[in-house]
């Protein structure tokens, strides 16, 4: 197959996946799997479990990460951008299109109201969200230590209005994480 | 200027992010409310959207953010600034870092990382409760509750829990915020 023509089929496949996949990135993973290893087969099983790892390894959403992965595997670095392109555009698209009627949309009183109950419902949405990845980690008490002492840090400043940022809180804890691993490893080599 | 100011919030939430759409809730919340281009109602309205429309939620909040602050270029350089730290960083792993997973480093960092991040989404959820519930943001607000979103809160939770026992699956995201948008505009229009 020739590149021009890889590079339309990868294009054409993220822009289906990013039009009619609801649920975000996580959402998408089984379908990506589907599109690519099982019917393309463009990537090994393998390749696709890494690009798993990678995803959640790495900052950004986990669309992107996926789609830039996928798309550089088919057809390099233009395959990398036509597959993240195609996985935006119907996002962008269609999010545009509604901004651009949601605020008149919202004046109506019926909405305005339907919308104060729909933000009760996210604020659930949020909570079930962080309980699922939850259920996903492994659980050790170096991993429940640092859930604890965010949740609870990021609370207790915010009732006092303190301003800490989000990021420290990130780097932060990959530091204890890098930490903890040089520690457990040094103690495996000195118990050998 | 609000452009540039757009692109380079949205490179910064696009870069120091883990964990997905709902992993950047806490940082999109922490820079966008606190510049006055959100507020908390209107960031919890563009979570509902972006999650009952396709598509990944974090294209589908900067998109809306976006658009709302700066129009469709504002749309396009927030956008933009969401994708490329992700962009660049899997080109650099795929090219350069093949081994980049089996670094045992990385693993470290991870184990760090990954329930910090679900602590921050959990964290942004209680915060965001107790001002709706409520009405406590600050230490000195009176406790004052708003029975309203306490019942929605109470129908969308059983509700939930009914259609996993009854049917052992999950319920759809997209047909909780149905329910709930039902009961809003019933309960508070009356």
């Amino acid at each position: 197959m020739s590149k021009a023509k890889t590079v339309v089929k990868l294009f054409l496949s993220m822009l289906k996946i990013g039009a009619f996949t609801f649920g975000g990135g996580y959402a998408m993973i089984s379908l990506l799997q589907d599109e690519f290893v099982i019917r393309k087969k463009w990537l090994s099983e393998k390749e696709f479990l890494d690009l798993v790892v990678i995803a959640e390894s790495t900052p950004g959403p986990i669309a992107i990460n996926s789609s830039t992965y996928i798309g550089y595997k088919a057809a390099g670095v233009l395959g990398a951008i036509v597959g993240t392109l195609g996985m935006c555009i119907p996002s962008f698209t269609i999010i545009y299109v509604i901004s651009l009627f949601f605020d008149k949309f919202l004046s109506l009183t019926f909405v305005a109201n339907a919308f104060k109950g729909i933000q009760v419902c996210v604020i659930y949405l949020i909570f079930s969200a962080g309980l699922k990845m939850f259920k996903s980690i492994k659980k050790n008490l170096f991993s429940i230590l640092i859930l604890a002492v965010t949740v609870v840090c990021m609370i207790v400043l915010s009732i006092f209005a303190v301003k800490f940022s989000t990021i420290y809180y990130i780097i932060i804890s990959g530091f204890a994480g890098l930490v903890f691993y040089l520690i457990t490893k040094r103690k495996a080599e000195e118990s050998k | 200027m609000i452009y540039l100011d757009l692109f380079l919030t949205f490179l910064e939430i696009g870069a120091v992010s883990f964990g997905g759409g709902y992993g950047m809730i806490s940082l999109i919340r922490e820079l966008t409310v606190s510049k006055g281009w959100l507020t908390q109602s209107e960031l919890l309205n563009f979570i509902a959207v972006s999650e009952s429309t396709p598509g990944p939620i974090a294209i589908n909040m900067a998109t809306f953010i976006g658009s709302h602050k700066g129009g469709v270029l504002g749309a396009f350089l927030a956008t933009l600034g969401v994708v490329l730290p992700a962009f660049i960083i899997i080109l650099i792993i795929v090219i350069f870092l093949k081994n980049f997973i089996k670094y045992p480093a990385v693993q470290g960092i991870m184990a760090g990382i990954s329930p910090c991040v679900i602590g921050l989404i959990l964290a942004t959820a209680i915060i965001m409760f107790l001002s709706v519930g409520i009405n406590i943001s600050v230490l000195g607000d009176t406790f004052k509750p708003n029975l309203t979103a306490l019942i929605i809160l109470a129908a969308v939770i059983l509700t939930a829990f009914i259609y996993k026992k009854a049917t052992d699956k999950k319920i759809s995201p997209v047909l909780l915020i149905l329910i709930s948008a039902v009961l809003g505009g019933v309960l508070y229009s009356v």
